[in-house]
């Protein structure tokens, strides 16, 4: 009786939380990836299997290779930049400067705000000619240029807001990571006379490196993940060059409902966040206690 | 060493200090001025939008105007019944969870733990297109319930409160049994109490998430009644709807007012919240 009640007890607690996990995070999962081999069902004409097609229409689509090749140019130019930032944010904050709260408070505010919030702010700023950048650059002589408008700058664009947005969440964890560095370390340094740029490259840095993995994985996350600036401000465009991937999914099934399709593409997303949560797991494993 | 050089050097490390000290400030000046901008429109006439003049009179026309140009009051609603479903069914669902894998063994367990965590890298917005037809076959497209159903059972919960609920020490728990105490009971009395500063850390972190998220709401709702305010803004605020500029900063301050302004006053819960969130 005892222990089959041991039994029970668990999976009945666990009950309500695998069944909504399994309804819109595993099976989803699977059937996304079994959808992609079929064609999307229209009218009266039903769905059927159609191998790899969609798989080999893909290396042919001019739009998914550029999704493609965004996003990956999006990831390697946020995630360092925002990286670097939210470090030396972390480093500031938690020096003894005067207005540190202030500073804080300024660093941190972004990531409060809804990314469609800001995007409104930032589309303003990008306006050609009128916006706050063109003012200001016009101030040195610089011409008025369509920074959305234009398939060199958009992608660029679209990184600083990202930046911005996201460098205030990420020193957090710089900050408590930082705050559990014991201060004998740098009471120690200070009497040897060690540089502080010293410092910081043989300890600092070193000690933060677990922190800087999390971030790392979390910043590339997001970053396939987040595209609420893109339906904002550029939609993609010009000639998409601002479509990433997730964005490209939600335009073939919401816009041209090809569900098949963007199942497939889904797919290729998919595959990227199990390479990363591999590196997460594989990497981390041992530094964030799993058990 | 003399005398000369020494304040020679002093004054050299003092004038770094000084530039870098003026960087540092720079750098924060830099971050809020995107805000203070937005305000700056906000509060003035359109007529300001790129002059700044000091004295440029202040109005509040543009909060009224964008007011009344869409139906934000339903959006607010509709934005608060949302988070507020979505964090109760959360703290219900993710406490039970976390209390199995925190204290029963049974077969399977490190298994279903792995399978929950994939949900920290695949959020459901991910598989928005599967999500969106069971959504419709459940016959639940445009209702609150369905912006908040994929969310409900969150990894991170789970994980943050489990590790919570690891740390709390077992005699406790198993005095409480002796009492007679079932396991709800125990949960209830002794794990929920101990964790009340991470129920308040996950709920910040949970909030202001959902208070932002617009990809899944944005598929999954079609009408005012539904719409939470961030789909409301993007509405809105479409470029092609020719709204001034000023009533956008308008729209988008008023809405994401009450995140600020409890941000402002919790300042430092808001940091520490994300900090143990983080730190797991």
């Amino acid at each position: 009786m005892k222990k089959t009640n041991n039994m029970v007890v668990p999976w009945l607690l666990l009950l309500p939380a695998t069944v909504l996990l399994a309804a819109f995070t595993h099976i989803p999962a699977v059937m996304t990836f079994i959808n992609s081999f079929y064609r999307t069902p229209r009218g009266n004409r039903p769905a059927r299997f159609v191998g790899m097609d969609h798989y080999s229409s893909m290396l042919s689509d001019p739009v998914f290779m550029a999704a493609l090749k965004n996003n990956a140019i999006y990831a390697l130019g946020t995630v360092p930049a925002a990286i670097a930032l939210s470090m030396l944010m972390a480093i500031i904050v938690n020096s003894a400067i005067r207005g540190r709260a202030l500073m804080r408070m300024s660093f941190f505010l972004p990531t409060v705000l809804p990314m469609i919030a800001v995007a409104n702010i930032w589309l303003f700023f990008y306006t050609p000619g009128y916006g706050l950048i063109d003012q200001f650059l016009g101030l040195f002589g610089f011409h008025e240029r369509n920074w959305l408008g234009d398939p060199d700058t958009v992608l660029g664009s679209l990184m600083m807001l990202a930046i911005w947005k996201e460098a205030g969440f990420f020193m957090i964890f710089y900050l408590a990571a930082l705050q559990q560095i014991s201060p004998t370390l740098s009471e120690a340094a200070a009497l040897e006379g060690t540089s502080r740029w010293y410092f910081f490259r043989r300890v600092t840095f070193p000690l933060l490196m677990p922190t800087t993995l999390f971030v790392m994985i979390n910043a590339i996350i997001n970053s396939f993940r987040l595209i609420d600036h893109v339906i904002v401000m550029t939609r993609g465009g010009p000639d998409n060059a601002s479509t990433l991937l997730l964005y490209y999914v939600y335009n073939v099934a919401f816009r041209f409902w090809d569900t098949a399709y963007a199942s497939a593409l889904t797919v290729v997303l998919l595959a990227v966040l199990a390479l990363l949560a591999f590196v997460q797991f594989g990497v981390l494993d041992r530094k964030v206690h799993y058990k | 060493m003399s005398a000369m050089t020494l304040s020679h050097h002093a004054r050299e490390a003092s004038f770094w200090r000084v530039l870098e000290t003026g960087a540092c400030y720079l750098l924060g000046f830099l971050w809020i001025l995107p805000l203070f901008y937005a305000v700056w429109m906000a509060v003035h006439p359109p007529a300001y939008e790129v002059r700044f003049e000091l004295l440029a009179p202040l109005t509040l026309q543009n909060f009224v105007d964008a007011w009344n140009a869409a139906p934000f009051a339903r959006y607010f609603l509709n934005t608060f019944a949302l988070i507020t479903t979505i964090l109760v069914c959360q703290f219900v669902i993710c406490t039970l969870a976390a209390y199995a894998f925190a204290r029963y063994e049974f077969p399977g367990k490190t298994v279903v733990f792995m399978l929950v965590l994939i949900q920290l890298m695949i959020m459901p917005e991910v598989l928005m297109v599967e999500n969106y037809r069971t959504i419709s076959r459940l016959g639940l497209v445009d209702t609150v319930l369905a912006m908040g159903l994929p969310y409900m059972a969150s990894a991170f919960g789970i994980f943050l409160l489990r590790q919570t609920f690891l740390t709390v020490p077992k005699e406790l728990d198993d005095a409480a049994r002796v009492e007679g105490a079932g396991p709800l009971a125990v949960l209830l009395k002794v794990y929920v109490p101990l964790a009340r500063p991470v129920y308040v850390a996950y709920g910040l972190v949970s909030v202001s998430y959902h208070w932002n998220n617009l990809l899944w709401p944005l598929v999954i709702t079609n009408s005012v009644t539904t719409r939470p305010l961030t789909v409301g803004l993007q509405v809105f605020a479409s470029p092609d709807q020719g709204v001034q500029w000023s009533v956008i900063s308008a729209a988008t301050l008023m809405t994401s007012a009450p995140l600020l302004i409890g941000f402002l006053l919790f300042q430092r819960q808001f940091v520490q919240s994300f900090m143990r969130a983080g730190i797991k």
